[in-house]
C-alpha cells in the first residue's frame, strides 16, 4: 500500500500576540509547527504502515524552512519526503495550491492520500476536497477512523449530530481530525538519522501543471485588503469587592431587562 | 469568461433528515441582500428527496425562486451525487454568487465544486458586501482570528464563499411572498459514485445548540474545574440560559465541544454573554464579540477579554458567581410575589 500525506508548516497561531498599539500582528517569535490536522493525518499512515505495511511519503508545499517539518516527519518514521518549492508557486490561494499539490501527486503511485482536515492559518478546509477532485479521486472529510480491508476502506466520519460509517475503494482521498488520534513521538534513532535522508526537492520543472494553473497566476481569488480588527472601547471597568460587584450586575441585568 | 453573463444569487439550501436547516434560511436572508443592490434574484437550490411541502417556506424566508432536484440519490448528502447535480445547476444557470453554509455538508461540497467549476471559494466568512459592479466583497477571519481579509473573485464566476452558521441573520418570515418553484431534472453518472453509505449513527448524548440563547454563561480557565462549572450551570438555570466555554476547558475535558464558543468551536451572538474567567484570546472573541452585551469578570485587570466586553468587574470569579445567583435568585422571587 502506498499512502502520501500532505503536510504544512504554520505560525502556531495560538502564539501570535497583536501589538495593542499598532493593532498589527507580532510575527516575531512565533514558532512554526506541523499542522496539528496534518500530523494527526500523518499518525493514521504511520498506524497503517503498522498494522498492514505501507510506504508513506510525506508532501508539503512552502518556503526553503518547511525542510525542518520534514525532518520531523522522517524523525516520526515515514519512508520518503518531497519539498514542493519553487517561486513560480507563491502567492497561490487554495485552488492554486491544490494544482501544485495535484500535479506533484500525478507523479507518484498511491492508494490512499491523506491530508489534515484543515490548517490552523486558513482554517479553509478547501484544499483537500480540491486535491481530490483534482486527481478525480473519491473524498471523505472529517475521518476520525479508517480501517483496511482488502482494496477497500471503511472509514468513520463525523459530522455534528454523530457519525457516519462509509466504505470507500481505494484510491480514495481523506482528511483527517485531529482528535483521531494523538501523533505519536519522535524517535531518537530516527532524529538522528532524519538530516542524514534526503528530501527531494521539486519545482514547476517536476510537476505536469501549466503555469496559468499555478501561484497568483492561478488564483481564482485575491486578497484586496487586510486589516485587524479595529479596538473596541475598553469595557466599563470596576474593581470592587464581591458583593459590590454582584450589586453592579443584577443592576445592569434589571436595565437590560433580562431579570 | 463573459462575467455579465452570469447573475444572481444561489444559496445552497442544506438539508439533513428532509428537514431544512436554519443556516439556509440565514443565506437566503444575506442574499436577499446582497441582490437588492444590483436587482438580482435570489434563488434557493435545494438538493433532496420528498420536500416538496418545505419549499415554499424558502420563499417566505426572501427567495425569488425555488429550483428543486429531487431524486433518491439525494436524499442523504453524499460529495458526488451532490457535486454533479450543483455542477449542473452552475452550468445552466450560471449564477454570479453561491453561498453555501460551512457545516461539515458545505464544507465538503463547496471545495470539491469549486475545483470541477475551476472558480474561487472563500471559506468562512464574516461579512459579505455586493459592489456597484457585481463584486461580491468577502471579509473573513485568518490566523486563528488576528487577521481580517477581504478577498475578491473578480475574474471568476460564480463567486463562491461559505459562512458559518449564525453569523447572518434570517430574515422575517413572510407568509404573502410569492415566487417560482422549478424541479431541475439531472443526469447522473453513478460510475463515479465510489463512497458507499453504511450507517448514519446519531450520538446519545444531549446535544445543545448554543448558538440559539439568548443568554450564554462562558467559562474559562478562570473557572478552572467541574465544580466551578456546576456553580455556571445553576446560575444559567436561574437565568433561563446555557452554558458555553472557551476552549481550554474543553481541552481540560471539564465540558463538551459542542459548548465551545470560538474559531474552532461555534459563533454566537447571544442578547447577553458572561465571559467568566475567560482570558479572551483572539480566538475565543472572535465566536462571539457579536453578541449584544458582553459581561466580563476576570481577576487579572489586563485581560484582553476587557477590550471585548461592555461590562468588566475585576476580581474571583469563583466567589462571586455563587452571591450573584443567589441574588437574582432573591430578584425573581420579588417579582413572582
Amino acid at each position: 500500500m502506498k499512502i502520501i500525506v500532505c503536510i504544512k508548516q504554520v505560525p502556531d497561531t495560538t502564539e501570535i500576540r497583536l501589538n495593542p498599539e499598532t493593532g498589527t500582528m507580532i510575527r516575531e517569535g512565533v514558532p512554526s509547527i506541523m499542522n496539528p490536522d496534518d500530523k494527526s493525518g500523518l499518525e493514521v499512515a504511520l498506524s497503517l504502515k503498522d498494522q498492514w505495511g505501507a510506504h508513506v511519503t510525506v508532501l508539503t508545499m512552502g518556503p526553503p524552512q518547511a525542510d525542518d517539518m520534514l525532518r520531523e516527519a522522517y524523525a516520526m518514521g515515514v519512508d520518503k519526503a518531497i519539498h514542493l518549492t519553487d517561486r513560480k508557486f507563491a502567492g497561490a490561494d487554495t485552488l492554486a495550491t491544490s494544482q501544485a499539490i495535484a500535479g506533484a501527486i500525478k507523479q507518484l503511485k498511491y492508494d490512499l492520500i491523506i491530508t489534515g482536515r484543515q490548517a490552523i492559518d486558513g482554517d479553509t478546509a478547501q484544499v483537500g476536497p480540491q486535491i481530490a477532485e483534482l486527481l478525480d479521486i473519491p473524498q471523505v472529510t472529517y475521518v476520525e477512523q479508517i480501517v483496511k480491508d482488502d482494496n477497500q476502506f471503511t472509514i468513520k466520519k463525523k459530522n455534528e449530530a454523530g457519525y457516519q460509517m462509509l466504505q470507500v475503494s481505494s484510491p480514495c482521498l481523506i482528511t483527517v481530525l485531529s482528535s483521531a488520534n494523538e501523533p505519536r513521538y519522535m524517535t531518537v534513532s530516527g532524529i538522528l538519522n532524519a538530516y542524514k535522508k534526503e528530501v527531494e526537492v521539486w519545482g514547476f520543472d517536476q510537476i505536469n501543471v501549466v503555469e496559468e494553473h499555478l501561484g497568483l497566476k492561478g488564483s481564482p481569488t485575491r486578497v484586496v485588503k487586510s486589516f485587524t480588527k479595529g479596538a473596541k472601547a475598553m469595557a466599563q471597568m470596576h474593581e470592587v469587592d464581591t458583593d459590590k460587584a454582584v450589586e453592579i450586575i443584577v443592576e445592569k441585568l434589571k436595565e437590560k431587562f433580562i431579570i | 469568461m463573459e462575467l455579465s453573463n452570469y447573475k444572481n444569487i444561489f444559496v445552497f439550501v442544506e438539508q439533513r433528515d428532509r428537514e431544512i436547516q436554519n443556516v439556509s434560511y440565514e443565506l437566503v436572508g444575506k442574499a436577499r441582500e446582497l441582490a437588492e443592490k444590483n436587482n438580482e434574484q435570489v434563488v434557493a437550490v435545494l438538493l433532496g428527496y420528498q420536500m416538496d411541502a418545505q419549499l415554499e417556506t424558502l420563499i417566505h424566508y426572501g427567495a425569488d425562486r425555488v429550483l428543486y432536484a429531487s431524486n433518491s440519490e439525494l436524499d442523504q448528502y453524499q460529495t458526488e451525487p451532490y457535486a454533479q447535480t450543483f455542477t449542473q445547476i452552475v452550468k445552466s444557470y450560471k449564477p454570479a454568487v453561491v453561498l453555501i453554509g460551512a457545516t461539515t455538508i458545505g464544507r465538503d461540497l463547496a471545495p470539491r465544486l469549486s475545483a470541477r467549476i475551476k472558480t474561487g471559494l472563500t471559506a468562512d466568512c464574516t461579512s459579505l458586501e455586493m459592489s456597484d459592479e457585481g463584486d461580491l466583497l468577502m471579509t473573513r477571519p485568518a490566523f486563528g482570528g488576528n487577521l481580517m481579509a477581504t478577498i475578491m473573485c473578480k475574474e471568476h464566476r460564480p463567486q463562491m464563499s461559505t459562512v458559518r452558521p449564525g453569523v447572518m441573520i434570517k430574515g422575517e418570515k413572510d407568509k404573502s411572498r410569492t415566487g417560482v418553484i422549478e424541479p431541475v431534472e439531472i443526469q447522473f453518472d453513478p460510475s463515479k459514485f465510489k463512497v458507499k453509505l453504511l450507517e448514519t449513527v446519531k450520538e446519545a448524548k444531549k446535544l445543545v445548540d448554543i448558538t440559539k440563547a439568548k443568554v450564554l454563561v462562558s467559562g474559562g480557565r478562570g473557572v478552572g474545574t467541574t465544580e466551578g462549572f456546576e456553580q455556571l450551570y445553576a446560575l444559567a438555570d436561574t437565568l433561563g440560559a446555557e452554558v458555553s466555554s472557551s476552549r481550554a476547558m474543553v481541552d481540560a475535558g471539564v465540558i463538551p465541544h459542542d459548548r465551545q464558543v470560538g474559531q474552532t468551536g461555534k459563533t454566537v451572538r447571544p442578547d447577553l454573554y458572561f465571559a467568566m474567567g475567560i482570558s479572551g484570546a483572539v480566538q475565543h472573541v472572535a465566536g462571539m464579540e457579536e453578541s449584544d452585551y458582553i459581561i466580563a469578570i476576570n481577576k487579572d485587570p489586563d485581560a484582553p477579554i476587557f477590550q471585548t466586553a461592555d461590562l468588566g468587574i475585576v476580581g474571583d470569579v469563583n466567589k462571586i458567581v455563587p452571591v450573584l445567583n443567589e441574588a437574582l435568585k432573591k430578584e425573581r422571587a420579588k417579582r413572582s410575589e
